[in-house]
């Protein structure tokens, strides 16, 4: 895929449909130890010890339309191909936890892309899941958490497209005034 | 700033019109595939297109939702109107300008764009 958050926006998908009512996407780039690492969790259904030492493959899936999953396989070889790393954990019915760790100045890294636009398209798509985003650089912090708007909205779904317009303007001016925090330009 | 404030402002405008978009008759919905190979062929912005364009016009009569794996990997991005009283028009290898054609000919104007159905590419 073109961009991680391309990426984020399909890993997340998976969670959704294992159920989740609360899902993290943590991203934390280090220019120090030049490291662009992504954790997403959730508390889904979660996948069998069995299962989970499958996933990886792409012959692996639980969908009908198809016989490959190839989210995680294309999610993996990702991080993989800039000295990156990769991980999965998983307990059924508590949750499970992704983890990517990608060479930050790696020439065959991906750029990060439109994370308010995966972030708007997952809130839409699933109002009534909670999503805490939290951006971190080795100085700064952003943080976006659909909880702190549904305590504002109150029985307004998150779905309107006036809400959708606000947290798309939200995430973009939270980022840029990360990216000029450090003295660089939105990648 | 974007403010948590300016939320309360939409809660009460929002709760001020009486007929949430969601009960309102003859719906259209737009169905747009969000599974791996929707998102690698291009779905995400697909659907921005849909919401921008129907927010642009005031369109609040169409619904945009999302659904998995239509189950035609290589037509993605595939988008599906369902129009009350309509059979179903299967949109593929959708891309930005062609979701605005869709808004403008079939959801305003009722008339849909053939060239872009899955009839017309699987020719
Ligand atoms: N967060 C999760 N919680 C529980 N099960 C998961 C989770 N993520 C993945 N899985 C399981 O792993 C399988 C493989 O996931 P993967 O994303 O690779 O492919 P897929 O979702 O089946 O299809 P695709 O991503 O290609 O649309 C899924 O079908 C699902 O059963
Ligand atoms: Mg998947």
């Amino acid at each position: 895929m073109k961009e991680l958050s391309l990426h984020i926006l399909d890993i997340v998908k998976n969670s959704v449909k294992a159920g989740a009512t609360l899902i993290g996407i943590d991203i934390i780039e280090s220019v120090q130890a030049d490291e662009l690492t992504i954790v997403i969790s959730d508390n889904g259904c979660g996948m069998s010890k069995d299962f989970l030492a499958r996933v990886r493959d792409p012959f692996t899936t639980t969908r009908t339309t198809r016989k490959v999953g190839m989210g995680i396989p294309l999610y993996e070889a990702a991080a993989l191909q800039c000295d990156g790393r990769f991980d999965i954990t998983s307990e059924v019915n508590v949750g499970t936890t992704v983890t990517a760790v990608f060479g930050l100045s790696h020439i065959d890294r991906a750029p990060l892309g439109d994370m308010a636009e995966t972030m708007t398209t997952l809130v839409s798509g699933s109002p009534e899941i909670d999503f805490c985003y939290t951006h971190q650089t080795d100085t700064n912090r952003f943080v976006f958490d659909t909880r702190e708007i549904r305590k504002e909205l109150g029985e307004v779904p998150l779905n309107l497209p006036d809400v959708i317009l606000w947290i798309d303007a939200f995430i973009k001016e939270g980022l840029t005034t990360l990216a000029l925090s450090r003295g660089e330009t939105n990648k | 700033m974007k403010s948590l404030e300016e939320l309360k402002a939409i809660r009460e405008k929002a709760l001020g019109q009486v007929n949430m978009r969601t009960e309102q008759e003859g719906n259209i919905r737009v169905v747009v595939g969000m599974a791996t190979c929707g998102i690698a062929a291009g779905a995400r912005p697909v659907l921005n297109a849909f919401v921008s364009e129907l927010a642009k016009r005031g369109m609040n009569n169409v619904q945009v939702t999302q659904t998995g794996c239509i189950g035609m990997c290589r037509l993605e991005p595939i988008v599906e109107v369902y129009v009350p009283g309509e059979e179903k028009v299967t949109y593929v290898k959708m891309d930005e300008e062609k979701a605005a054609r869709v808004v403008v000919e079939h959801l305003a104007n009722h008339k849909v764009v053939n060239e872009l159905t899955i009839g017309a590419v699987e020719k």
